[in-house]
C-alpha cells in the first residue's frame, strides 16, 4: 500500500493503491460489492488528483452488465476512464448499486482545471492484471486491478 | 530474478528451457546484473507467452524487460497463422504503436541555449500536453475514417508535414490493411479532439544535443553530428488506441476459451489469427497504428512551426519514426523456410539490419535507426539494427530504460519543484502542467539506460550510433 483514503484505519469503506512496476494498482474495500466498487473508483481518481480536493458539479449515469464481478469491475473502471477522456471530467463521488451482474451508477465530478488540479497522469485503461472483485472476509468486499498510465 | 533458473547461452543471452505447457524456450537478452534486477514476474510472463499456440522459435525479452500486462514490457514473440497462431491484444498493449521520432535541426547547442527559455515556452504553448489537453483539430466521423486508413499520409495531405517525411516513417507512413470500420464509436469519440496531443506519463517532446558519436559512418548517414541538436517526440495512438486495447482485451479474454485456448494469465487475451475476432482486432489495431503515425506527424509539424518562427530557416528533416507496441506481419526465415509471421513487439522496437528492403534508400546500407528513450532529464540513444538481430529476435531491440521505482515512491522521494530546479541547474529546462507528474517521472525513478543499451549492443541486437543529452523537455 502506498496511499490510502477514508477509513483505512477503522476498517470502514476505504481505498488504497498498490504497486505494480511502471504502473499502479487501485483497490477499494467496503461492506458490500457496490461499496468496494465506489472505493475502487476513488482510488482511480487518486491516481490523478487527491479526491478530497474535488467539488463535483456534474453527474454522469452509467449502466453496465458483465458475465461476472471481475469483468464488471473492469467495465466499471474503464467506463470511468472513457467518461473522463471524452467529457474532460474528474470524478470525486460515486453512488453504485449492483444487482446480480448488473451495475447502475452515478458518478459525480467536475471539469478538469489544469492549474488547480494539476492532474499527474492520464489513465490509459484499467487492466486485467491483479483483477479481482469479491468478498474476502465475511462482510468485507474488495475490488482491485492495476491501471495502465 | 534468480539467475540459476536460466541456462547461460552467452554473457548477454539466457535461456529458459521449455517445461510444462511451454511450446518453445524463453530467451532473455541481458547481462547477469540486469537479469538479477528484473522482477520475477518477467520470468513468469516470458514462460506464459511461450505457451501460446503457434509461437515460433522462442518467447524473447529485451534487456529493458520489466513486468508488463500478460507479455513482459520488452517482450517479442512471433506467431505462425498456418500453425494455429494467435494475435494478442495484451501482446500489443494499451498504447498501440506508441513510438519515437527524431527530427534533425542542424542547430548547435549554443544556437539553442541562446533562446532556450523562449523555445521551451513556445514548444509548450504549441504542443498540447498533459491530462485534459485538446488539439486544435476536431475530426468528424468521415475524417476520422480517412485518418485511420491513411496514417501519416492523411496528415501530410492535410498540410501537416511534407511528402518527403513519409519514407522516413515505418511502413512509409501508412499501415496497410487497416480496417477503420473495426474501430468502435467509443474509440473514435476518445480521439475526436486528441489529434496532435502528446499525452502524459513517460511521453515527451525533447530538444536534445548529440553529445557523443559512437559510429561515425552510421551517424553521418543519419545526419547526426556531435554538438548539433535534434527534436525527439515520444507518444502513441492516444485515447483511440487505449480504447481499442481495452475493448479487445475483454473480448479476447472471454473468447479464448471458445477457441480452446487456455490462458495462463487473462491479460494474455488472444484469438487465432484466422478467427473473426482475430481479424477484426488486426483491422482495428492497424487503424490505431495509423492514428499514432498521424499523431506524431502532426506534433512534428507543430515543432517545425515553432522552430521556423524562432530560427527562420530550419525545416527539421525527419530522421526516422519507429513504433514499439505493435503486431506486424513480416517475412522471416525459420530454419531454411521463409514464413510470414505475426511479430508482437510489446515495449520493443523493430530493428531491421543493413540492406533490408523496407528501409529508405539513404539508410539501407546502414540499417534501421532505433531510438532508445531515456527518462526526463537523462540521456537517450540512437542505435542501428544489425544483421544478427534477425536471427536473434526477429530483428528487434529494446526501447527504453524502464522504471525502477513506483510512482508513489517517487512522489514520496522528490517534489516536482525540486526536480525542476535540479534539472535547471544542469542546463535542462522542463515545461509541464503538473508538478506531481514531474515528481513521478523524476530521473531517479528510472533505471540506467546505459546498461540497457550496452547489453543490447553486446547481445548483437543493435549497435550504438549516438548518445543524446536533453536541453529542453516538454512533459505531460
Amino acid at each position: 500500500m502506498s496511499e490510502a483514503g477514508d477509513g483505512s484505519s477503522t476498517g470502514l469503506a476505504h481505498w488504497e493503491h498498490f504497486q505494480h512496476g511502471a504502473d499502479i494498482g487501485v483497490r477499494g474495500i467496503g461492506p458490500s460489492l457496490a461499496s468496494a466498487f465506489e472505493q475502487a473508483a476513488l482510488a482511480l481518481t487518486a491516481v490523478l488528483v487527491n479526491p478530497g480536493t474535488l467539488q463535483p458539479s456534474e453527474t454522469v449515469e452509467i449502466e453496465l452488465e458483465a458475465p461476472n464481478a471481475d469483468l464488471l469491475l473492469y467495465d466499471w473502471l474503464n467506463a470511468l476512464v472513457f467518461e473522463m477522456g471524452t467529457r474532460g471530467l474528474i470524478f470525486g463521488a460515486f453512488d453504485v448499486a449492483i444487482e446480480g451482474n448488473k451495475l447502475v451508477a452515478r458518478a459525480h465530478g467536475e471539469r478538469v482545471d489544469r492549474d488547480r488540479h494539476q492532474p499527474a497522469v492520464e489513465i490509459k485503461g484499467a487492466t486485467m492484471t491483479e483483477l479481482s472483485a469479491g468478498e474476502v472476509h465475511p462482510g468485507q468486499w474488495r475490488a482491485q486491478c492495476v491501471v495502465d498510465v | 530474478m534468480d539467475i540459476s533458473r536460466f541456462e547461460r547461452l552467452s554473457d548477454t543471452a539466457w535461456q529458459i528451457p521449455p517445461t510444462g505447457a511451454m511450446r518453445v524456450p524463453g530467451v532473455i537478452y541481458a547481462t547477469e546484473e540486469l537479469i538479477r534486477d528484473m522482477d520475477d514476474k518477467v520470468y513468469d510472463q516470458v514462460t506464459n507467452v511461450a505457451t501460446l499456440p503457434g509461437i515460433v522459435k522462442a518467447s524473447f525479452a529485451m534487456p529493458d524487460a520489466h513486468w508488463g500486462y500478460g507479455f513482459p514490457i520488452g517482450g517479442v514473440a512471433a506467431f505462425d497463422p498456418d500453425d494455429d497462431g494467435v494475435v494478442s491484444a495484451g501482446g500489443v498493449g494499451f498504447d498501440i504503436s506508441c513510438g519515437v521520432r527524431t527530427h534533425l535541426t542542424g542547430l548547435s547547442r549554443s544556437d539553442i541555449m541562446k533562446v532556450q527559455g523562449e523555445l521551451a515556452d513556445a514548444l509548450y504553448a504549441q504542443v498540447p500536453v498533459g491530462v485534459g489537453s485538446e488539439g486544435k483539430i476536431t475530426l468528424d466521423d468521415a475524417e476520422m475514417t480517412a485518418m485511420l486508413a491513411g496514417g501519416a499520409h492523411w496528415a501530410v495531405a492535410r498540410g501537416y508535414g511534407r511528402p518527403d517525411d513519409l519514407e522516413r516513417i515505418e511502413e512509409n507512413g501508412r499501415q496497410e490493411d487497416a480496417v477503420p470500420s473495426a474501430v468502435s464509436q467509443q474509440a473514435r469519440k476518445r480521439q475526436r479532439r486528441a489529434m496532435g496531443t502528446l499525452g502524459s506519463g513517460n511521453h515527451y517532446l525533447e530538444v536534445q544535443e548529440v553529445a557523443e558519436v559512437f559510429d561515425a559512418g552510421a551517424a553521418e548517414a543519419f545526419g547526426l553530428k556531435e554538438g548539433e541538436c535534434v527534436v525527439t517526440i515520444h507518444c502513441g495512438s492516444r485515447g483511440l488506441g487505449h480504447q481499442i486495447g481495452t475493448e479487445f482485451l475483454r473480448e479476447m479474454a472471454v473468447a479464448a476459451a471458445t477457441y480452446g485456448i487456455t490462458l495462463p494469465d487473462r491479460e494474455l487475451a488472444c484469438a487465432p489469427i484466422k478467427s473473426e475476432v482475430g481479424q477484426r482486432y488486426l483491422g482495428a489495431m492497424r487503424s490505431a497504428i495509423n492514428c499514432a503515425l498521424a499523431n506524431r506527424q502532426i506534433i512534428g509539424h507543430l515543432a517545425r512551426q515553432v522552430f521556423r518562427r524562432i530560427f527562420g530557416e530550419p525545416d527539421l528533416p525527419l530522421l526516422f519514426d519507429v513504433s514499439h507496441n505493435t503486431c506486424k506481419v513480416e517475412p522471416h526465415a525459420v530454419g531454411s523456410v521463409a514464413r510470414h509471421l505475426y511479430v508482437h513487439r510489446k515495449g520493443a522496437t523493430r530493428a531491421f539490419g543493413p540492406d533490408h528492403p523496407n528501409l529508405p534508400e539513404a539508410l539501407r546500407r546502414w540499417g534501421q535507426p532505433v531510438f532508445i528513450g531515456g527518462s526526463m532529464g537523462t540521456e537517450s540513444y540512437v542505435l542501428v539494427g544489425t544483421r544478427e538481430s534477425e536471427e536473434l529476435a526477429f530483428s528487434s531491440a529494446c526501447h527504453g530504460a524502464g522504471r525502477q521505482m513506483s510512482r508513489s515512491e517517487a512522489l514520496r522521494t522528490w517534489s516536482g519543484r525540486e526536480v525542476l530546479d535540479r534539472l535547471k541547474a544542469r542546463g535542462i529546462l522542463v515545461r509541464s502542467p503538473s508538478l506531481r507528474g514531474v515528481a513521478e517521472e523524476a530521473p531517479g525513478a528510472y533505471k540506467d539506460v546505459r546498461a540497457v543499451v550496452d547489453a543490447a549492443e553486446n547481445a548483437g541486437l543493435a549497435r550504438k550510433v549516438a548518445r543524446l543529452a536533453p536541453l529542453i523537455c516538454i512533459k505531460g
